[in-house]
């Protein structure tokens, strides 16, 4: 395709196993010029970049990394449709060459697929350091595709490849590619080939794959594959029958399934093609992750260790990160303090400093904690580490329907108290399989992240004041009981299923590139920002709008006027100031109750008496669903101390709303209780919300919401009445 | 001697014979290279005596014990 600048344009794919460096590779080769996006409706990342050579302007995607090419998977359902669907101009495939034999299990089915490739043969330094010789010139050879060995962490290697791809291009690509015959063996053979005849004879199918693959996926009953036949018709209903036929053939001679031959036959191929290319010392040769790993995986040191890790990564996150966070504050706060200085008094200015910077702040706030969560969890996962995390955990958690892979999202949300959602269910993408990473990301939530802990510390001060300690650690422990069991039930009913296979490679420790570590977590954090930075803008004006209008009507407000001007003229000083600041709060207090979110709260309390919460409590929790840090300050408006400093509370300068709350009646303790148990697992906070939207869906995101309302609502109405009636 | 992966000890090398899983599971582990013939060594197993790490050529691969149930192998000598 020849353009206005004159530079033809190539789209090429880039292919590879997991863990085979093709990321590196990518990143290697379009730098800067590189971009995330998503493949439409599903979470898994698509990469794209440019990388110019000569005349060529090469625009290089970036597939998911799949050990094979069937439609199990996600990542390989999307891998096949863009080689089939975009058609791109030639397939680069990675390679490992110190697991050689299953790297070119990819290839051989690229190739079978009819499409041009290049094969970058990546970690031949490794390969050499572990004794592994190979003979790249032959196995092209034999191959018939062109090889490039690259150390693509180092960046060689990635010209060559271009320039066999400008060749394969030049040569042709695919109107000369044929695809790769392999010999399934006399009988499967026989099959295949008369399949593919009939195929062939009203071209079913084949203007998208070749006629022989799509005898073999016939035979290998992929879903999507057949499922689009399906919709055909035509000689669908035989091909199947063909299928059914010679599986019952194979069941009953070889005990086998067809499936399991052609995957033989595969391996086959490649073992008779590596027997003269590869040169082995020894076959099953340990290497230095192996003995670190004794280690670090070792029965008791191993779970040792990764606490540890973990809680380092805890700390950093949260102590260092606070930091930068403080500055982002700072940084709103100024913004808002030039707000209030230019814009006159009254409605807009309170809509812009209450409603827009004070919630587009608070997430902000949110992205240097993001910022080094994610360089942390890149770094851990690149090297190889979070694999072994997930092997060590994957016994308990799987009793609950979750993977190992849980373990991360659950304490940074908070299963260490002090996380935060927002990395945690981001953190879930780690999770391969679909019905793990949904309860995962339910449940993630539940845990006691930092905005919680201010509200449960003002609340054990007021309600526990002698043994806080210890119901803070029963709260945490109850958010791990109610996470793994909420877990355990959706996977028993919306999510049911089998458990995913745990089949996981280990891949070797590699320590990861600076640069692949900084791309990636600035994309996540950028991303963060844009979705959750809108999203957040509309419903922080939209809590603005519902807790300030309706306003108070003109002789309320002119009544609270008057008391003020008695005042002024009744006290001095200090005295003045503190009658000043009650009859404001006795305003704002009324106001609030006036306003759209009071009235809901007020009207919410025939249905929330229940759980013994009282209409102050809904408006808190309503709010709440806003940022956790809300409860407290909204608490304290509603029981009329104006501002509250959190932090003032919980260092006993301000005890006066405690002993409000205290002295309250109606705090008995079962709905004390409640309450807490309520706060614990009712909803998830907006930010938290849209993060989960966006890594899995809104629907998933918002019935997540919903049934934990009504859940631990349920809950918290057992616990009030039976505390209430029977003890 | 014919075992399934899960009865075999810590560092005990083996040849696979035969592997029964069907659908997803069964090409998941074919797909990974344990097909007949294929050699492995068991390197060790999580804390809780399960999952399973195996050593292939080439790559370190872990499998949950239930999986590894399916995996037929033949127990020749200790590496």
């Amino acid at each position: 395709m020849k353009t206005g600048n004159s530079k033809t344009k190539l789209n090429i794919a880039l292919s590879g196993q997991p863990n085979c460096g093709k990321s590196t590779m990518f990143n290697a080769l379009t730098g800067s010029t590189a971009r995330v996006g998503n493949y439409p409706g599903i979470t898994v990342d698509r990469m794209e970049g440019v990388y110019s050579y000569g005349n060529y302007e090469i625009k290089i995607t970036d597939l998911p990394g799949t050990y094979s090419l069937s439609s199990y998977s996600l990542e390989e359902v999307v891998a096949r449709d863009v080689i089939i669907n975009e058609k791109p101009d030639v397939v680069v495939c990675m390679l490992d060459a110190t697991a050689i034999e299953r790297s070119l299990y990819l290839t051989v089915q690229l190739m079978e697929l009819g499409v041009p490739v290049v094969v970058g043969m990546n970690m031949m330094d490794s390969a050499r350091k572990n004794g592994v010789h190979i003979d790249s010139l032959k196995l092209a050879e034999l191959l018939n595709v062109p090889i490039v060995e690259c150390v693509a962490r180092r960046g060689i290697g990635k010209e060559e490849l271009m320039q066999k791809v400008v060749d394969v291009y030049e040569q042709g690509g695919r109107d000369v590619c044929k695809p790769l015959h392999i010999s399934y063996g006399n009988e499967l053979e026989e099959v295949i080939e008369s399949m593919a005849r009939e195929i062939n004879g009203v071209e079913f199918m084949t203007e998208r794959y070749p006629a022989r693959w799509i005898a073999l996926k016939y035979l290998e009953e992929d879903s999507a594959v057949v499922g689009y036949g399906k919709e055909i018709g035509g000689i669908h209903e035989k091909l199947c029958s063909r299928v059914q036929e010679y599986k019952q053939h194979v069941q009953k001679a070889l005990d086998s399934y067809p499936e399991a031959i052609i995957a033989d036959q595969r391996y086959g191929f490649i073992n008779a093609l590596i027997k003269d290319v590869v040169m082995r010392k020894t076959s099953l040769n340990y290497d230095i992750s192996d003995k670190v790993d004794k280690v670090l995986t070792q029965r008791f040191l191993g779970p040792i260790i990764m606490f540890g890790i973990l809680y380092l990564m805890f700390y950093v996150t949260f102590n260092v990160g606070a930091i930068p966070q403080g500055w982002v504050e700072d940084l709103f706060g100024w913004f808002g303090d030039l707000a209030v200085r230019f814009i006159p008094e009254g409605l807009f200015q309170s809509l812009i400093v209450s409603g827009v910077i004070d919630g587009v702040g608070a997430v902000m706030g949110f992205a240097p904690l993001i910022m080094i969560m994610f360089a942390m969890l890149v770094f851990l996962e690149d090297l190889g580490y979070m694999a072994r995390v997930a092997y060590m955990f994957d016994r308990i958690l799987r009793f609950f329907g979750l993977h190992g892979a849980s373990v991360m999202p659950f304490i940074l949300s908070g299963g260490i108290p002090g996380g935060c959602a927002v990395p945690g269910v981001m953190t879930a993408r780690t999770l391969r399989s679909r019905n793990e990473r949904l309860a995962t990301i339910f449940t993630a939530p539940y845990f006691v992240c930092g905005a919680k802990i201010t509200a449960f510390l003002v609340l054990c001060a007021a309600f526990f004041p002698d043994n806080g300690d210890t119901v803070m650690l029963l709260i945490t422990l109850a958010s791990w009981v109610g996470a793994l069991l909420v877990s355990l039930l959706l996977r028993k009913t919306v999510i049911k299923g089998e458990s995913t296979p745990f089949i996981m490679e280990l891949p070797p420790y590699r320590l990861p590139t600076f640069y692949g570590v900084t791309v990636h977590t600035l994309e996540r954090v950028w991303q963060y920002v844009k979705k959750a930075g809108t999203v957040i803008f509309s419903i922080s004006v939209l809590l603005w709008v519902l807790m300030t209008f309706p306003q108070l009507p003109e002789d309320v407000n002119a009544g609270f006027d008057k008391k003020l001007e008695a005042v002024s003229s009744e006290y001095a000083g200090d005295e003045l100031d503190l009658q000043i600041n009650n009859i404001e709060s006795d305003r704002s207090e009324e106001a609030l109750r006036y306003s759209v979110a009071g009235r809901v709260g007020t009207a919410m309390e025939s249905v929330t008496h229940l759980a013994g919460f009282n209409w102050r409590a809904n408006i808190a929790l309503f709010a709440g669903v806003a940022a956790k840090e809300v409860i407290v300050s909204t608490l304290s408006t509603a029981y009329s101390l104006g501002e509250a400093d959190p932090d003032a509370v919980i260092e006993g300068d301000d005890m006066g709303f405690i002993d409000r709350m205290r002295n309250d009646p109606s705090w008995t303790m079962p709905a004390v209780i409640s309450i807490f148990v309520f706060m614990l697992l009712y909803c998830p906070c907006f930010v938290t919300i849209v993060v989960m939207a966006r890594e899995s869906s809104w629907g998933w995101a918002i019935f997540a919401s919903v049934a934990s309302i009504l859940g631990s609502f349920l809950l918290s109405v057992i616990i009030y009445q039976v505390g209430t009636n029977l003890l | 001697m014919i075992m399934n992966m899960r009865e075999m000890k810590n560092n005990v090398v083996g040849t696979v014979t035969s592997v029964s899983a069907k659908g997803e599971l069964g090409r998941r582990i074919r797909d990974m290279g344990l097909i007949p013939g294929a050699e492995f060594t068991i390197i060790g197993r999580a804390p809780l005596k399960d999952p399973v790490a195996i050593r292939l050529k080439g790559f370190t691969l872990t499998l949950r014990n239930r999986e590894a149930d399916y995996v037929f192998c033949n127990a020749s000598s200790i590496a």
